[in-house]
């Protein structure tokens, strides 16, 4: 997923998300959801494919999280709906990372203009 | 079409057209009631009475069913002639109605005995002395003096019934002690009135009669045995009886139920063959071509039958004879009673008395201090009679033995304490299919198990609305839910299932667990007792049942909670939120309102909204602007977006409507201040209303107040959301003060056994009213103090939610993060 052209941004302290919860956070024209799962943190884009709900005010169950809409249930890792079964609708996933109690996420590097 | 004309809308008459439907149709239907109502369940007028019924719960046939088949339903019309030559029917309001097959369900009335001081004082009594009948003469019973056979009568018993009135009642039958019980229930201090020795004499020996007596008293109600009323006393009001002993008993009301007569004047008068009731043969036919009769007017071989059940198969024979099929007719039916006194269980059926004839032999089992007395009565080694007092769960397998007429030689060992079985389900499953399993609408084994396969009835409101079982008086439902579960292998799964996969247990279980193994934390019982990680489903419950165990002394993870209880707001379609502040019982002040103007305009708030719950809704606000507009608000959370006391309704009440009678408006906020701040399994909707006209709508409320004149109502389960449901009478109680006890002690037992997201009407009827009343409003003392002194604990640690505002900025869920670097595009 990380590719040479992916650029590492520090978001934020992982004190500042509660552990199992996720917070959404604009960057550079993106709206991702940030999970802290403790031990690793995951994200993905901020909007359930069912309607558009926030994903990052979703319960986490395992590592999906659940839509607080309509209740789909998004796995994290991969961005694929796991529940409704059967749809092929996706989630866009962006990598992260901890390093020194610090989140990173890599954002995909605009295309030289 | 051929026209059938139907005198008597009651449950015989009504049963039989039901059956008469079933055949091809044939008829064009017209039914006459005296009565106003549609069809009703009169057996359960009792439970009416008691409180464990509302008028519409024991309605049989809606308006709807009579439009549904196209009869004529005429109500409040009395027939006052038959000419059986012409086929006519003369009404009191003097249309005749022609027919061409006239069914008599005319029914029975209350015998009035020969009292003095029976009716008003400008009219006398029968001068002969002889029993007068009621039909005639009920307008003429004076104030105070009631007798207990319909609707009216209930509601003139019920207008009088209240706290502290002395009621006594003539006749220890089925009838009397049903009413006294129901009287008792009122709170009325009830004396039971008897001629003969023994309660229940028809259908009890004296070692069961005598056993009952001690249940009544240990109920409550006084039995007074022997006695020989003369007169009521009073010369305006009603003071009391008089004895023939000469002594007296002092009541303020009286309940006549010594009795009844079939109606049989209108038989009588027409020239049809009567005696004590109007005879028919064994296809229900009378003395005159083109009529027949049902029912409690009826006498058959001698014998006038007072039960439901033997009018039911009255009904049905008739129903195949018009319709051509002359089957087996009509016999005689041993009766087999069964009183419906909370608290007191008895079944009686047919021969039990072993002293009628040398070749019957009782079988006896006592036991006094456990309130116990059963006989079975053998002729000749079969099931002859039997007698249940204290103990009624073995009256089916009993009954059927003696329908059966199963020879006992063999197993008279097993009589009282049959073998263990190795299969449950073993007698169920040797029931045969043609057996009825629901007396009151005539259902047998076979139509619930195809209801079940070809209609997809899976659960027993399913089943009801399907087949009618189990919506009678109901004494069925047990057989009915272990038919379900025998023939649908997930039944049981959705009664008792587990609360998720994550953590495998029922939720009534874990309840225990987390009680007992003192956990206080979601993520503590997901790693002792579940996979350690938990899901949407399990986390917000064991959060809520963790908070209510704990009466708000556990440790909240707020990550396990819906994300509306992280923000105390109700997530919307666009992912922003609304803002309902408290506004106890509708009422709001020229100030507050000001304050929501002021913060509407300044947060550019997209819509202001009344809700339905005599609010004012905030909608489409982000979350970051949520704390500052709390705080500007100056009010507390209305706990509209959770699972927990939302409001109290009122309508104005007697402070200011013309037909107020209680103040629903103080009690109303003052239930929602004393429920305030706490959360429940599912939302609990509430309401207070100042008279029974009901404009808050309390009765389709999780609790409702329902003021009377002089009392309150308490009523509790009631809905109209998804499911439209009259709401239970919990109590009727005198002072607003107990009105507010009796729901806390509803709301804190709700909260303690309802399973998460279940809401109170589906908890009212998975648990039973009864059992709810015995365990709130009629526990003992030192339960209700437990309620209580739980619900004072979580209420003493509830707070509002919107004080979470001032948590710290850091890890806070309103605060939106900023990424540590810029990004630079």
């Amino acid at each position: 997923m990380t590719s040479e052209l992916d650029a590492w941004v520090c978001v934020t302290p992982q004190s500042n998300i509660p552990l199992r919860e996720g917070r959404a956070i604009q960057l550079g024209g993106h709206e991702i959801a940030i999970f802290n799962l403790g031990d690793r943190v995951l994200a993905v884009a901020n909007r359930c494919p069912h309607r558009g709900g926030p994903l990052s005010d979703g319960l986490l169950a395992d590592g999906a999280v659940v839509c607080p809409l309509h209740a789909w249930k998004v796995t994290l890792a991969s961005g694929s709906v796991e529940r409704p079964a059967g749809r092929e609708a996706c989630v866009a996933t962006y990598a992260a990372r901890l390093e020194n109690g610090l989140i990173y996420v890599a954002l995909p590097r605009p295309r030289a203009a | 079409m051929e026209r059938l004309l139907v005198i008597g809308n009651g449950m015989a008459g009504v049963a039989c057209v039901e059956q008469i439907l079933k055949h091809a149709p044939r008829f064009e239907i017209t039914i006459l009631g005296e009565e106003t109502h549609v069809n009703y369940n009169r057996i359960l007028l009792s439970s009416l009475l008691a409180g464990d019924k509302t008028e519409d719960e024991i309605v049989l046939n809606g308006l709807e069913w009579y439009q549904r088949h196209d009869i004529r339903l005429r109500l409040g019309v009395r027939a006052v002639a038959i000419d059986a030559d012409r086929r006519t029917v003369t009404c009191a309001d003097g249309c005749a109605l022609p027919y061409d097959q006239l069914i008599l369900a005319t029914g029975s009335s209350a015998s009035l005995p020969p009292l003095r001081g029976l009716s008003a004082p400008t009219r006398l009594p029968g001068r002969d002395g002889r029993y007068l009948r009621n039909a005639q003469y009920s307008t003429a019973l004076r104030d105070g003096v009631f007798v207990f056979r319909t609707l009216e009568d209930s509601r003139a018993l019920l207008g009088r019934a209240r706290p502290g009135v002395r009621a006594a009642v003539i006749g220890g039958g089925l009838l009397g002690l049903e009413a006294a019980r129901g009287l008792q229930a009122r709170g009325c201090e009830v004396t039971v009135v008897h001629l003969p020795e023994r309660l229940m004499e028809r259908q009890l020996d004296l070692p069961g009669s005598r056993l009952l007596t001690a249940q009544m008293e240990a109920l409550g109600i006084r039995v007074l045995l022997g006695r020989t009323t003369t007169a009521i006393l009073g010369a305006v009001e009603v003071e009391g009886l008089a004895f023939a002993d000469g002594a007296t008993l002092a009541a303020d009301l009286v309940v006549i139920a010594a009795g009844i007569r079939p109606n049989i004047e209108l038989a009588r008068n027409a020239g049809l063959e009567c005696n004590r009731g109007v005879i028919v043969n064994d296809f229900l036919e009378t003395s005159r071509p083109g009529i027949a009769a049902v029912g409690e007017c009826v006498e058959h071989r001698g014998l006038c039958y007072g039960l439901v059940a033997p009018l039911l198969e009255q009904g049905k024979v008739l129903a195949a004879a018009l319709a051509g099929s002359r089957g087996a007719g009509f016999a005689p039916v041993a009766p087999a009673t069964k009183l419906k006194v909370m608290g007191v269980e008895v079944y009686s059926a047919g021969a039990w008395d072993e002293t009628l004839r040398p070749e019957l032999e009782a079988i006896r089992f006592e036991d006094a201090s456990l309130g116990i007395y059963k006989k079975l009565v053998l002729d000749q080694g079969r099931l002859a009679g039997f007698i249940l007092v204290g103990d009624t769960s073995e009256s089916a397998r009993y009954l059927s033995w003696f329908k059966a007429e199963k020879d006992f030689a063999g197993e008279r060992r097993h009589l009282f304490f049959p073998p263990p079985e190795a299969d449950a389900g073993a007698a169920l499953a040797g029931m045969p299919a043609s057996e009825t399993v629901c007396g009151c609408r005539g259902v047998t084994k076979g139509e619930i198990i195809r209801a079940v396969h070809e209609q997809g009835v899976a659960t027993l409101a399913q089943l009801q609305e399907c087949t009618g079982a189990a919506s009678g008086c109901g004494n069925c439902a047990g057989v009915c839910q272990r038919l379900l579960k025998m023939v649908i292998p997930e039944f049981e799964a959705a009664v008792r299932r587990q609360l998720c996969a994550c953590v495998p247990f029922p939720e009534e279980e874990l309840r225990e667990i987390l009680r007992g193994q003192r956990l206080r934390s979601v993520q503590e019982v997901l790693e002792i007792y579940g996979n350690g990680i938990g899901c949407e489903v399990c986390k917000p419950a064991l959060a809520y049942m963790l908070d209510m165990i704990w009466c708000g002394g556990h440790d909240e993870d707020r990550s396990a909670r819906f994300i509306n209880d992280r923000v105390h707001a109700n997530i919307q379609k666009d992912g922003t939120f609304s803002v309902v502040p408290r506004m106890r019982g509708g009422v709001t002040t020229p100030a507050e309102l000001r304050r929501v103007a002021d913060v509407a305009e300044k947060y550019q708030v997209r819509m202001v909204k009344v809700t339905g719950s005599q609010r004012l809704d905030l909608l489409g606000v982000s979350k970051a602007d949520l704390p500052s507009i709390w705080a500007e608000l100056g009010m507390a959370s209305g706990q509209a977006y959770t699972k927990g006391v939302r409001m109290v309704k009122t309508c104005v009440g007697s402070e200011f409507c013309r037909f107020g009678v209680q103040d629903s408006t103080a009690a109303g906020i003052e239930l929602e201040r004393r429920l305030e701040n706490l959360y429940a399994p599912h939302k609990v909707k509430m309401a207070a209303v100042g008279c029974p006209r009901n404009c808050a709508e309390a009765t389709v409320k999780d609790i409702g107040l329902v003021g009377q004149e002089g009392s309150w109502q308490v009523v509790v389960g009631g809905a109209a959301g998804k499911r439209v449901r009259a709401a239970d009478l919990l109590i009727t109680v005198e002072t607003t003060e107990a009105a507010l006890d009796a729901a806390t002690l509803f709301f804190q037992y709700y909260r303690e056994r309802a399973n998460y997201l279940e809401r109170s009407y589906d908890f009212v009827e998975r648990v039973g009213m009864e059992k709810i009343r015995q365990e709130t409003v009629y526990a003992p003392e030192p339960q209700q103090q437990a309620l209580r002194e739980r619900l004072r604990r979580s209420k003493a640690r509830a707070r509002d939610a919107w004080l979470d505002r001032d948590l710290p900025p850091a890890a806070s869920p309103f605060v939106q993060i900023q990424p540590l670097e810029e990004v630079v595009r």
